[in-house]
C-alpha cells in the first residue's frame, strides 16, 4: 500500500480539482472537463507504451486520432444509397486497383533482382495505376459530391452502432501505424519524430479534402450516440420524477405552481445535460480501467521486461537474440491503436467530426506535454498526466485571468495594457503548458509518477 | 510567339512563385540545419522563432510608418530587420542560457533537447500570441510591383502578362546575398572553419582548442539573422500570421532533411527542390497547353497533377521518399 502512497494522493488531488470546478463553475463543465481529461488519458496510455515502454517516438498522435474519429463516421453514419448508386462502383474499382498496384510491386520486388529495369518496371506501375486511379475517380467523385451537397455528398458510413467504431477506429489507426512503422522505423529517434509529424499532416489533409470520403472540411454533424439524448430525457416521466425527488426539498419552498413547474423544468434540462455526460464518463472510465489493467499485467510480463531491455539497450538486447525491430514494430502499432480508439471516443463525445480542427499543436504536442509531465514509462502516471495538463489546458484562462486582475488591479480600467492582457488572457494556456513541461523535464525529467520497476 | 507566351506563363504562375517560397524555405532550412549540425538537435521551436523575429519587425514597422520614417520605394520592414535580428538573437542567448544549456553540458540525447524545444515552442508561441495577437496582418509598404502585367503587355505585345512582385525580386535577392556571405563566412573564415570542426566531431574540435561556447554563441548569432530575415521575407511577401508560420516549420523541415540534415548548402538547395515540387505539382497546366498544342488537341481537363490542397503533403511524400531511398539526404549530409 505504501509504496503507491504518492499515485493515490495525487489522484485525490486532481479529482478535488475537478469537484472544485464543479462546485464553483457548474457540475457540466467539471463532466466536460472529466470526459476530456478521460479521452486525453487513452491517448496518454498509448504514446507511453510507445515512448515509456520502448523509447518510440512518435509525433503522429494527430493522424491516428483523425482516423479514429473517421472510424465512427464510416462505421456509425447510415449509407447514401444515392452517392453509392452513382459512384459507389466506381469507388470500389479505384480500391481494387491500389490492392492490386501494390501486389504487383511487391511481386516485382521479389521475383526480379535490384536492377534499372526493375525501378523502371516499378516506376510505370505506380504512373499507369495512378492514371487510371485518376480517370476512374473522377466522374465518380463529383457525381458523389453533388448528391446534396448541403447535407450529404458522400458515400456515408454502414449504419452500425457507434461502439463498434471505436475498436474498427482503432484497427484503422493500427493498420496505419503498421505501415508507417515498416517504413520509419529505422530512422534514428529525432528523425522519427519528424517523419510522423509529416505523415500525420498527410493523412489530415487526406481527410479534409477527399469530401466524397466524410465531408472533408464541410464536417459530419449529428453522429449517433451510445447514450441517450437530452431531447428525449427532458420528456422521460421516470428522469423528470429522478430530479423531482432529488431536489423535492429545494422544490417544496416554491409555493406557486407555475413557478414551481418552471424551477422543475430548469433542473430537468440542467440534470439532464449532466446525465448525459456522466453516461459519457462511465463508458470512457471503462475503456480507461480495461486499458490500465492490460497495460499493467503486459508490463510487468516477461514480455514488457524484454521492452524494457530493448529500451535500455538495444544492441545488448538484440545480441541476446531478441528480435527489435520486430518488437518495435508491434509496439508502434499497438499505441496507436489505442490512439485510435481515443480519436473515435472523442469523436462520439462531440457528436461531430471536423477535420479542420485536427492540428498538430492540440492532438500532438500537448499529448506528449502530458506524457512527459505524467510519468514516461509508468501508466499510472501517464493517467494523471492527462488530467493534470488537460485540467490545465482548459482552465489556464480563468487562472490567468485572475493573476491578471491581481497584479494589475491598481491600474485603471482603461489602462491599454490591462486590457490588451485580458483580451489575451486564453494564450497564456500555450505559456503555463510550456514553462510546465520545461520546470518538468528540468528537475524532475521522469515526470510527476516516475517508472517504478518491480523486482519479482 | 505562342511558344514565348507558354513560356512567360509558366514564369509568371510557376517559376517565380517557386524561386521566391524556395528562397524563403532555404533560410529556414539552413537555420534547422546549423542547430541540428551544431547543437545536435531538431528545433521544432524553428517556425515560432522566425514568428518571433518577424513580429519586432511589424512591430517596429508600425512604429517607425508612425514616426514618418520610410524606404520610399521599399519596404519600411527592411529597415526594421536588424533592430528584430538584435532582439531575436538577444530572445535565442536567452532560451539557450536557461533551457538548452543545461542539457547541452550535460550531454542529453537528442531527444530530450527536441523535447525541451517543443517546451521552447510553447512559450514561443505563447509570448507571441500575448503580445500581437494571432491576427492576419500585412506590414508590406512601398512599391507593390516592378512590372505589371498589363505594362508587360503593352512593352511586349505578347498576350500573356508577366507580373514582378517587388517582394519577390527583394526575397530572392536578399537570399542569395544573405546565402553567400554565410557560406563564405562557414568556409573561409577561421571561426567558420572551427564551427564546421565542431559539427563534425566535438572531441577532436575541443581538443585542438575551440571554446565551446563561442561555437555556440556564434551559432546562435547566425540561426537569428536566417530565421529573422527568412521570417521577414515570407510575411512581406504573403502575410504575417503567427499560425502560418507554426505550419512552414513542416516544409522547412523536409527541406532540410531532402538537402541532408547538418549539410548548410543541401538545405539551401533542398528549400528550392520542396518549392519547385510543391508548385509544378500543383499547377494547372490547361492554359500552358492551349499555347503549345494546336486547337484539336487542346485538354479540356485542368491537366493538374495534384489539387492544391495538397500543396504541404507533396513535401511530405517527397521527403518520406527521401528517407526510404536516400536516408542522408540527396545531398549527403550527416548518417541517420
Amino acid at each position: 500500500m505504501k509504496q503507491y502512497s504518492n499515485v493515490i494522493a495525487a489522484y485525490s488531488i486532481m479529482i478535488i480539482l475537478i469537484i472544485l470546478v464543479g462546485v464553483f463553475q457548474s457540475w457540466s463543465i467539471a463532466l466536460t472537463i472529466l470526459n476530456y481529461c478521460l479521452i486525453s488519458a487513452v491517448m496518454t496510455m498509448g504514446a507511453n507504451i510507445q515512448w515509456g515502454y520502448a523509447g518510440l517516438i512518435n509525433f503522429g498522435i494527430m493522424g491516428y486520432t483523425a482516423l479514429g474519429g473517421l472510424a465512427v463516421v464510416l462505421v456509425s453514419v447510415a449509407p447514401v444509397e444515392e452517392a453509392w448508386r452513382l459512384g459507389g462502383l466506381n469507388m470500389m474499382i479505384c480500391i481494387g486497383i491500389i490492392v492490386a498496384m501494390i501486389y504487383s510491386i511487391r511481386y516485382v520486388l521479389k521475383k526480379i533482382d535490384k536492377s534499372k529495369k526493375r525501378n523502371y518496371l516499378i516506376a510505370s506501375i505506380i504512373i499507369i495505376g495512378l492514371l487510371l486511379l485518376r480517370i476512374i475517380s473522377t466522374p465518380a467523385i463529383e457525381s458523389i459530391e453533388s448528391v446534396e451537397p448541403a447535407k450529404t455528398g458522400y458515400l456515408g458510413g454502414l449504419g452500425m452502432p457507434v461502439l463498434f467504431s471505436w475498436i474498427v477506429g482503432a484497427f484503422f489507426a493500427g493498420g496505419l501505424a503498421y505501415v508507417i512503422g515498416k517504413i520509419a522505423l529505422g530512422l534514428r529517434a529525432d528523425y522519427l519524430a519528424i517523419a510522423t509529424l509529416l505523415i500525420a499532416e498527410i493523412i489530415v489533409s487526406i481527410i479534409k479534402h477527399e469530401e466524397w470520403l466524410a465531408r472533408g472540411v464541410k464536417n459530419v454533424i449529428g453522429l449517433k450516440r451510445p447514450a441517450p439524448y437530452e431531447i428525449d430525457l427532458q420528456t422521460t416521466p421516470w428522469f423528470i420524477n429522478l430530479v423531482e425527488k432529488f431536489h423535492s426539498a429545494k422544490l417544496e419552498l416554491i409555493n406557486s405552481v407555475t413557478e414551481r413547474q418552471d424551477a422543475l423544468n430548469q433542473l430537468v434540462i440542467d440534470a439532464s445535460s449532466v446525465y448525459v455526460k456522466l453516461c459519457f464518463a462511465g463508458m470512457f472510465l471503462i475503456v480507461v480501467i480495461i486499458l490500465l489493467i492490460v497495460t499493467q499485467k503486459a508490463l510487468y510480463s516477461p514480455w514488457g521486461r524484454k521492452m524494457r531491455a530493448i529500451r535500455d539497450n538495444e544492441e545488448a538486447a538484440s545480441a541476446m537474440g531478441k528480435n527489435v525491430v520486430k518488437e518495435h514494430l508491434l509496439i508502434f502499432v499497438l499505441g496507436s491503436a489505442i490512439v485510435g480508439i481515443a480519436g473515435a471516443m472523442m469523436v462520439t463525445n462531440d457528436g461531430l467530426f471536423t477535420p479542420g480542427s485536427y492540428r498538430p499543436m492540440r492532438y500532438t504536442f500537448v499529448i506528449w506535454v502530458m506524457v512527459i509531465v505524467g510519468g514516461t514509462g509508468n501508466n499510472f502516471g501517464a493517467i494523471l498526466g492527462g488530467f493534470v495538463v488537460w485540467f490545465l489546458w482548459v482552465e489556464a484562462a480563468p487562472i490567468a485571468l485572475f493573476f491578471i486582475n491581481l497584479f494589475t488591479s491598481h491600474l485603471p480600467e482603461t489602462n491599454e495594457v490591462k486590457i490588451h492582457l485580458i483580451n489575451s488572457a486564453s494564450y497564456f494556456r500555450f505559456l503555463m503548458v510550456g514553462i510546465g513541461l520545461l520546470i518538468i523535464m528540468r528537475y524532475r525529467p521522469r515526470g510527476i509518477l516516475p517508472e517504478k520497476i518491480i523486482k519479482q | 510567339m505562342e511558344l514565348i507566351n507558354a513560356i512567360i506563363l509558366l514564369l509568371n504562375y510557376t517559376i517565380l512563385p517557386a524561386l521566391t517560397y524556395g528562397s524563403q524555405l532555404a533560410l529556414g532550412a539552413i537555420f534547422v540545419t546549423l542547430i541540428y549540425g551544431i547543437l545536435r538537435f531538431a528545433n521544432f521551436a524553428t517556425g515560432d522563432m522566425m514568428s518571433f523575429g518577424t513580429m519586432f519587425a511589424v512591430l517596429l514597422t508600425y512604429y517607425f510608418q508612425s514616426l514618418g520614417i520610410s524606404l520610399g520605394v521599399l519596404p519600411t520592414a527592411l529597415l526594421t530587420i536588424p533592430f528584430a535580428i538584435f532582439m531575436m538573437i538577444f530572445y535565442m542567448l536567452t532560451i539557450d542560457k536557461f533551457v538548452f544549456s543545461y542539457y547541452r553540458v550535460k550531454k542529453s540525447p537528442p531527444v530530450q533537447l527536441a523535447m525541451v524545444s517543443v517546451g521552447v515552442m510553447f512559450v514561443t508561441q505563447a509570448i507571441i500570441r500575448i503580445i500581437i495577437g494571432p491576427f492576419d496582418r500585412r506590414f508590406l509598404d512601398g512599391e507593390k510591383f516592378i512590372l505589371k502585367a498589363t505594362e508587360f503587355k503593352e512593352m511586349t505585345g505578347l498576350s500573356e502578362g508577366l507580373t514582378i512582385k517587388s517582394t519577390q525580386v527583394l526575397t530572392i535577392f536578399i537570399t542569395i546575398v544573405v546565402v553567400s556571405i554565410m557560406f563564405w563566412f562557414l568556409n573561409k573564415t577561421k571561426t567558420g572553419t572551427s564551427m564546421r570542426a565542431y559539427s563534425d566531431n566535438e572531441d577532436l574540435a575541443l581538443l585542438s582548442g575551440i571554446d565551446p561556447k563561442r561555437v555556440v554563441l556564434i551559432t546562435w548569432v547566425i540561426a537569428g539573422i536566417l530565421a529573422t530575415i527568412g521570417g521577414t521575407l515570407y510575411g512581406l511577401d504573403k502575410s504575417y500570421r503567427p499560425f502560418v508560420y507554426f505550419n512552414n516549420m513542416l516544409p522547412i523541415f523536409a527541406a532540410a532533411i531532402v538537402g541532408g540534415i547538418g549539410n548548410p548548402f543541401g538545405a539551401f538547395l533542398g528549400g528550392y527542390v520542396i518549392a519547385f515540387a510543391e508548385i509544378f505539382l500543383t499547377y494547372a497546366y490547361k492554359k500552358f497547353f492551349a499555347y503549345l498544342l494546336p486547337e484539336a488537341l487542346e485538354p479540356n481537363s485542368m491537366v493538374q497533377l495534384l489539387s492544391t490542397d495538397y500543396k504541404f503533403a507533396i513535401s511530405f511524400s517527397i521527403l518520406v521518399l527521401v528517407l526510404l531511398f536516400r536516408p542522408s539526404g540527396i545531398f549527403e549530409g550527416k548518417k541517420i
